[in-house]
């Protein structure tokens, strides 16, 4: 019988290994987030990112390596940010009546993702060229690289502070909506679509539909606008 | 389902193409969101074609982060001796950004008197 380092070392050579761990860690996570009613805490992509971390920490993999494998459901969030049509299709009508609240809370919360994260960590003593990386860390990952290199900073720092702010925005969304008494679905989604991007309006999908609708209209009118407003409030802190 | 998956497919190419010629700010998938938000605005079957799949994509958006999110873990150590100063700049700014935003949102519906039906 061939031993278990033999078989593995053969698997791990293909992407089939980590493609399928990669859906196991998610199926995984998101049984604990719905045997926890969801709890905010018990974030799905939180859960399957920890297992696959570890994971990969104790067989010794390189990240290189394992992506070979996950880059088949990374390819994909091209295609599901053109499916985002459909729940701004299906949700146009509402849309329209609503276009001044959207484009009103678009702006406060895309000047004040910028501009409170630049304050903060300006105070806190962050050197300016980071600043550059954390200015566009609100909208989706691959405007935020392109605005970071713009403004000088590093794209793989920037990346990394995108997904955090969107781990960090649906993981506190949930709790934080409710204190503030906020009801209306289309507030909440749009709101957590512009603070958090992709990682927040997947959340927002979690919770209510119309919510996933309008964090996707936030997620993508933010995309434009921050490549605007960010180097102009970066300015003010140089 | 291929047919859908192939016009969607198209939209981000075409959203690509575009935003690489005119050298738009905006990624390729939101340029091809915005054409296939048309498309379906233009033509009913465009529409009923498109949004089974579509769907189906959506209702696992999170599962698509992983990769990147593991991606991260590894460069962690790259926030350095920062790590606390942008945490908290994270922390804080994207609760502040939500609420500022959710309540704009319901204050300006209040006044131009766009609540929902």
């Amino acid at each position: 019988m061939p031993d278990f380092a033999d078989i593995w070392s053969y698997l791990a050579q293909g992407p089939l290994v980590w493609l399928t761990l990669t859906l196991v860690a998610y199926v995984a996570g998101d049984a604990i987030a719905e045997a926890t009613n969801r709890a905010p805490l018990a974030n799905s992509v939180l859960i399957a990112v920890s297992l696959l971390a570890v994971m990969l920490w104790i067989t010794e993999t390189p990240y290189a390596v394992y992506f070979e494998g996950a880059q088949f459901v990374h390819f994909l969030l091209g295609p599901a940010t053109v499916a985002l049509a459909v729940p701004l299709y299906l949700q146009s009508s509402r849309l329209k009546r609503a276009i001044v609240p959207v484009l009103a809370a678009l702006g406060v919360g895309s000047i004040v993702a910028v501009g409170s994260a630049l304050f903060i960590a300006q105070a806190l003593g962050v050197e300016l060229d980071v600043l550059a990386s954390l200015a566009p860390k609100s909208t989706t990952a691959p405007v935020a690289i392109g605005i970071a290199q713009g403004l000088g900073g590093s794209p793989t720092l920037a990346a990394v502070l995108v997904i955090l702010t969107g781990i960090t925005g649906a993981l506190i969304a949930t709790p934080l909506l409710n204190a503030a008494r906020v009801k209306d679905w289309r507030a909440r989604g749009l709101a957590v679509g512009v603070a958090a991007h992709g990682i927040g309006t997947a959340r927002a999908f979690q919770v209510h539909p119309t919510a996933g609708a309008f964090a996707g209209i936030g997620m993508g009118l933010n995309a434009i606008l921050t490549a605007m407003v960010a180097p102009t409030i970066l300015r003010l802190f140089s | 389902m291929i047919r859908a998956l192939t016009l969607i497919l198209l939209c981000q190419l075409a959203g690509e193409a575009v935003v690489r010629a005119l050298g738009f700010p905006v990624p390729g998938p939101v340029i091809g969101m915005a054409l296939l938000w048309a498309l379906m605005t233009a033509s009913t079957y465009i529409a009923e074609l498109v949004r089974p799949v579509a769907e189906t994509l959506l209702r696992h958006l999170s599962l698509l982060f992983v990769p990147a999110g593991v991606g991260v873990v590894g460069h962690l150590t790259q926030l350095g001796a920062q790590t606390f100063a942008l945490a908290v700049a994270i922390l804080v700014s994207t609760a502040l950004a939500i609420v500022a935003g959710a309540w704009t949102f319901v204050a300006v519906a209040r006044l131009t008197g766009s609540e929902d039906a």
